[in-house]
């Protein structure tokens, strides 16, 4: 069988998307399954992240599998010099899967071509953490029963936000529309926006959170304004709480409306939504775990 | 013609390929990019020849060689406008265009610093996304190099 990896959420295409979608499905019905018996799966975190590396290990855990690797690079040998091909060759001559994240851009997929055990990627410093995007566009699928035809409005922080992107570039299979609400030194990158006038996706931006596109919106994403990204500190304190959700803004809201964040919040969703049964972020986190036994199911060909 | 005066410069060539008109600047880089060193014949290299075009140019007469299309083109993104000369029984019986390629391998530098290209030894690779403006994407981050922006290894 030829080898399978996922590294980046481009490399999918519709009909893997939606064969996900259905394994993930399964899974959330029937999470116990002894899919992996016998199979020893790699976690390799050179940079860490509990929430990630938690949820990876638990869907191993729940489909039998057994688990080895680090989560923290001081205590491997590439903190003493070894590059990541070697520390990939010498894991791949113990496990069935690798599951990566690395702090540097393009680290899993230099990995899937340096070994023939197939890659999973956990995230590569700003560039693709595509198992959150699977997870992401599940919740959609499960909150809307379906993908097609759907409005989606961003919110926070999409210049450097990469699951913005991905998810993006991963709804784009099924003829979306975009909000895009950031503050100017956020502002989606050109790229992006040249990359939807290509694929011909109609999207609008906006420099307002207003109810007004709330109100239009089959779906909210959410995203943290972090301090750390602004040079003009001025400017953050200006901004810091325009994009904030609060309860009040969802009244008119379509009835079947939901609220995705990826987590870990700061202040960008008021704790009065929590209680508002258009808030999925939690449930979102819990879908996690099912969409990454449907991830490594499908890089071992298991059905 | 400038052929006659070429000749005069430097040694004509039985079989071969002639590369004529590189930029003196980037001869060397030329040299390395298509290993000449790795070769065992004929190899004349003409620096800082006087070009009525250019000023000063380089030219490379390789004996019995005959480059593929993929080897030839690694030099288009720094001598793309290079005459490239096939000959036989010293007469030039191709003259061939250098194009820029689908991919490149191990000849630009990534210009992102958190790139996993600039963190191991292994090539860059970059496919060509756009041949007319000649913008490139890094095959391992996604960055996208405009020309101009464009650093060599
Ligand atoms: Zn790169």
């Amino acid at each position: 069988m030829k080898k399978k990896s996922f590294v980046s959420i481009a490399d999918l295409s519709k009909e893997t998307i939606i064969r996900l979608m259905k394994k993930t499905e399964f899974f959330e019905e029937n999470p116990n399954q002894k899919l992996l018996d016998g199979k020893i799966c790699a976690t390799l975190f050179f940079e860490p992240s509990t929430r990630t590396r938690l949820s990876f290990e638990t869907a191993v855990n729940r489909l039998g599998g057994k688990v080895i690797g680090f989560s923290d690079v001081a205590t491997t040998s590439s903190s003493k010099g070894e590059t990541l091909k070697d520390t990939i060759k010498m894991v791949s001559n113990y496990a069935d899967l690798i599951i990566m994240r690395h702090y540097l851009d393009g680290a899993a997929c230099y990995a899937s071509e340096v070994t023939d055990v197939p890659i999973i990627n956990a995230g590569d410093g700003a560039n693709q953490h595509p198992s959150q995007t699977v997870l992401d566009i599940y919740s959609i699928y499960k909150t809307q029963g379906r993908l097609e035809n759907l409005t989606i409005t961003m919110v926070g922080d999409l210049k450097y936000g990469r699951t913005v992107h991905s998810l993006i570039e991963g709804m784009s299979h099924f003829n979306p529309r975009f909000y895009f609400i950031a503050p100017e030194e956020l502002k989606l990158p050109d790229i992006y926006k040249q990359w939807l006038e290509e694929h011909k996706i109609p999207f609008e931006e906006c420099i307002e959170f207003s109810e007004e596109i709330i109100n239009q919106s089959d779906i909210l994403y959410m995203t943290r304004v972090q301090r750390e990204r602004f040079t003009d500190l001025i400017e953050y304190e200006k901004v810091k709480n325009v994009y904030i959700l609060k309860n009040s803004m969802l009244e008119k809201s379509k009835p079947n409306l939901r609220i995705l964040h990826p987590l870990p919040r700061v202040n960008e969703i008021d704790n009065d939504v929590d209680d508002n049964p258009k808030a999925y972020y939690f449930d979102q986190a819990r879908n996690g775990v099912y969409a990454r036994q449907a991830i490594i199911c499908d890089v071992l060909g298991i059905n | 013609m400038s052929n006659s005066k070429t000749a005069l410069q430097v040694a004509a060539l039985r079989n071969g390929t002639a590369i004529d008109h590189i930029p003196s600047e980037q001869l060397f880089k030329v040299v390395s990019l298509l290993e000449i060193e790795k070769l065992t014949t004929c190899v004349t290299i003409g620096y800082n020849l006087s070009s009525e075009k250019m000023g000063k140019k380089g030219i490379l007469k390789i004996a019995d060689k005959f480059f593929e299309e993929d080897e030839i083109n690694r030099i288009s993104l720094i001598a793309p406008t290079v005459n490239l000369n096939i000959i036989k029984d010293y007469e030039i019986i191709e003259k061939k265009q250098i194009q820029l390629p689908d991919v490149l391998k191990g000849i630009v530098k990534c210009n992102n610093p958190r790139c996993i290209t600039n963190h191991e030894p292994m090539k860059t690779v970059f496919k060509v996304i756009d041949k007319q403006n000649v913008t490139l994407k890094c095959q391992y981050c996604d960055l996208k190099i405009k020309k101009e922006d464009i650093v060599l290894l």
